[in-house]
């Protein structure tokens, strides 16, 4: 053969093993370079500063739980949990509407934020302490104390726990409640028959075809839940309470930034209140002398700033979502006539508390 | 021409050898990767991985467990009453999917037209159609619409049907029923021994054989007498909206059992069709000429012919339903998955809950494989 095509195919084996060799390098940087970008988001990075650069905040909500966060047919969410969401965004981007919303069962939602598929979890999510540790979450401040109750027919007269003995109970799967309710049966001695459900609107489906006598779930839940039944008034909540329930929205342990700044734009919520600003009144605070207020808004120091967040982030949110009251009115007070009960500020003999801006 | 030496890079020999060596680096990187990945997250969010939590009290209640548990129970118990809920639906599904399976697909293969024409929307409808929003048809629109508690439906007064599941009459855990169960169960063995005595009287030793016939009768009658009175029942009892006694089958179980069992049989039906047209239709004209009945002609001719082409595919079909059966966690029945599930969510333990959950269907399913493997061998023409 001639010398010319013994040079061809020379050149086409030489051009095939530098394909591999180019792909196997690619292959080599492509399991160098992630784990690295992994390494980062522990040491140097935050998750804050990534949020901030990809410009919106992912946010895993309930969806089925009116009051709290629920769709509507426009696929647009409201409630309380939704629009603390909005709060964060307005926070971080001066945009309450930079928020994408993904819908969590009870189940998926711890495993939602231990993956980082959520930046945070807003899901009307009780802060235990095995939750705290061995789960690895980190929860920021209550924005609802709850307790868990119990929901039966009116017909049925059965008042406390003792009428529940052999009856069936419907409950969601995944949730404090299906311990709690164990615990206050064994605790009493009651033999009772649990039915659990994954999907919360099959826990209500199925108490409403009478599978079973009660259901039982927060108490805010069950008030919320017992207006949306066929018949509101064959209902009601028991005013049996079995539990404590702390709701707090949550964050992933390990990346302390970020938990910061969550932490204080929730106590930003409470502590607005507290200094009766809200979104109507705000504009008039923009020349005022109380060096608090001043501090607050972020009209002088830099208290955002220090922990990577823009120094007016509390003006922000009260702008654009309002205080702890107002969300409070507009997605449960107002809407459920829930009493606020506990969830009034100090001042007022609640349990909201925030501390010092300073 | 010189003896030129071929370069290593053109050698097929070498080329294979490397091409090996790549495809094992690729493999290995890709595993040491994701490896190294779960290891970073769980450093990142301080998570330890081990099975320690497994003996830790479970603090969860089940509803209707097959053994005697308690929410103090560990955790490994409350994943044991999972494994043998599910295995109660896959057991019971496969054999109810199996029988409905063959009845409708004989029925496809019908000369009534009526029978053939339903056999084919059965399996039309069934088969393209979500098994899980069958499942939510099953659960809330058939068990859930069945009377209420306070007006129950019963049979004999001993069986109720409510829409808090089937109560029937079951045995009492005494020492009476296990030594009634074991007499039974040699009952049974005696009447499959007098019978076949029977047959080899009658086939081989041209006898009327009518003292084996007695005799099969009297064992039988013993057995039943022993069945209702021998054994220590517990009969349902329905007072104060409340039903006492016996056992209870829940509408999630059977939501889940008949859901399953349906929907399986009508990919059973198409297997068993196949099966049937696979047989030459020489075979048919063959029997009909030497005078068999064409219900014989199935029973005796075609089917075990059929069978050897069934058996491979039907293996797939129990196998389907063996997984499926992880559906339970939407009609809220506590099987493997659905105990595992909340045990991953109390203990945050989702990685170590998802081994155990794979492993314990991998393990089922292999056993499975391997029955109807052994089964397929048996039924195959033996060539010598």
């Amino acid at each position: 053969m001639s010398i010319k095509t013994y040079w061809k195919k020379q050149w086409g084996s030489l051009l095939i093993t530098g394909i591999i060799f180019a792909s196997l390098n690619g292959c080599g940087n492509g399991g160098d370079n992630t784990p690295s970008n992994g390494e980062n988001s522990s040491g140097t990075s935050s998750l804050l500063d990534r949020i901030q650069s990809r410009g919106n905040l992912i946010c895993g909500v309930n969806g089925q739980l009116p009051g709290f966060s629920f769709v509507d047919e426009n696929g647009e969410y409201s409630g309380m949990d939704a629009e603390y969401c909005r709060a964060v965004a307005s926070a971080l981007f001066d945009d309450p509407a930079q928020v994408e919303f993904r819908d969590l069962s009870a189940q998926e939602r711890f495993t939602a934020v231990q993956s980082g598929e959520v930046d945070l979890v807003s899901r009307n999510t009780t802060w235990t302490i095995s939750r705290d540790t061995s789960v690895g979450m980190e929860f920021a401040p209550i924005i609802f104390y709850d307790g868990q109750g119990i929901m039966v027919r009116k017909d049925s007269e059965i008042q406390d726990l003792e009428g529940l003995a052999d009856k069936s109970i419907c409950v969601l799967s995944g949730t404090t409640n299906e311990q709690n309710l164990a615990d206050q049966m064994r605790k009493q001695g009651i033999n009772y028959q649990p039915v659990v459900f994954e999907d919360v609107d099959a826990v209500y489906a199925a108490y409403e075809q009478e599978r079973c006598a009660g259901v039982t779930s927060d108490r805010s839940q069950l008030t919320v839940r017992r207006a949306v039944l066929a018949n509101p008034d064959e209902h009601e909540v028991s005013s049996v309470v079995l539990s404590k329930e702390p709701l707090a929205p949550m964050v992933a342990n390990g990346d302390a930034n970020w938990f910061d700044a969550v932490k204080w734009i929730t106590f930003a919520l409470i502590q607005a209140e507290e200094l009766e600003i809200n979104s109507q009144n705000i504009s008039s605070f923009e020349n005022t002398e109380d060096p608090q207020i001043r501090r607050f808004l972020g009209q002088e120091g830099n208290l955002g700033e220090d922990m990577g967040l823009p120094n007016d982030f509390a003006a922000r949110i009260v702008k654009h979502v309002g205080n702890y009251g107002e969300i409070y009115d507009r997605n449960i007070g107002q809407p459920f006539g829930l009493d606020r009960g506990l969830n009034r500020l100090w001042t007022d003999g609640g349990l909201l508390y925030s501390p010092p801006f300073r | 021409m010189e003896d030129e030496k071929i370069p290593f890079w053109r050698d097929s020999r070498v080329l294979r050898i490397v091409g090996q060596v790549v495809a094992l680096l690729i493999v290995f990187t890709i595993i040491f990767f994701l490896g190294n990945n779960l290891v970073n997250n769980f450093q990142r969010l301080g998570l330890t991985f081990g099975f320690n939590f497994l003996d830790r009290s479970a603090s969860f209640g089940i509803a209707n467990p097959p053994i005697a548990y308690s929410s103090n129970d560990p955790y490994t118990k409350a994943i044991l009453v999972g494994l043998i809920n599910s295995l109660r639906v896959m057991f019971f599904g496969i054999i109810i999917a199996l029988f409905l399976g063959i009845i409708v697909g004989i029925s496809r293969l019908s000369d009534n037209w009526l029978l053939r024409q339903l056999a084919t929307i059965y399996v039309e409808t069934l088969r393209n159609t979500p098994l899980l929003l069958q499942l939510f048809f099953w659960y809330f629109a058939v068990f859930l619409k069945l009377p209420r508690i306070d007006n129950p439906l019963t049979f004999g007064r001993w069986v109720f049907l409510t829409n808090r599941g089937l109560d029937i009459p079951w045995f009492g855990d005494a020492q009476q029923t296990w030594l009634g169960l074991s007499v039974i169960i040699l009952s049974i063995i005696l009447l499959v021994v007098l019978w076949r005595r029977r047959i080899y009287a009658v086939e081989e030793q041209g006898e009327s054989g009518q003292i084996w016939s007695w005799l099969s009768i009297a064992v039988a009658i013993a057995a039943m007498i022993i069945f209702c009175f021998g054994l220590d029942w517990d009969i349902p009892e329905l007072n104060n909206n409340n039903i006492a006694g016996g056992l209870n089958l829940s509408p999630e179980f059977a939501t889940l059992l008949i859901g399953l069992s349906v929907y399986t049989a009508a990919f059973i039906a198409e297997v068993v069709r196949a099966g049937i047209q696979s047989v030459s239709q020489g075979q048919w004209e063959a029997a009909r000429a030497l005078g068999l009945q064409p219900g014989l002609v199935m029973q005796l001719i075609i089917f075990p012919q059929a069978l050897r082409v069934m058996i491979p595919p039907l293996t797939s079909e129990f196998l389907n339903l063996a997984k499926n059966s992880s559906l339970a966690i939407a009609i809220g029945y506590n099987d493997i998955y659905s105990i595992s599930n909340t045990v991953a969510n109390q203990t945050g333990r989702s990685l170590e809950m998802l081994l155990i959950v794979i492993t314990t269907y991998l393990t089922i399913n292999l056993i499975i494989s391997l029955g109807m493997n052994w089964f397929n061998r048996a039924v195959q023409i033996k060539e010598r």
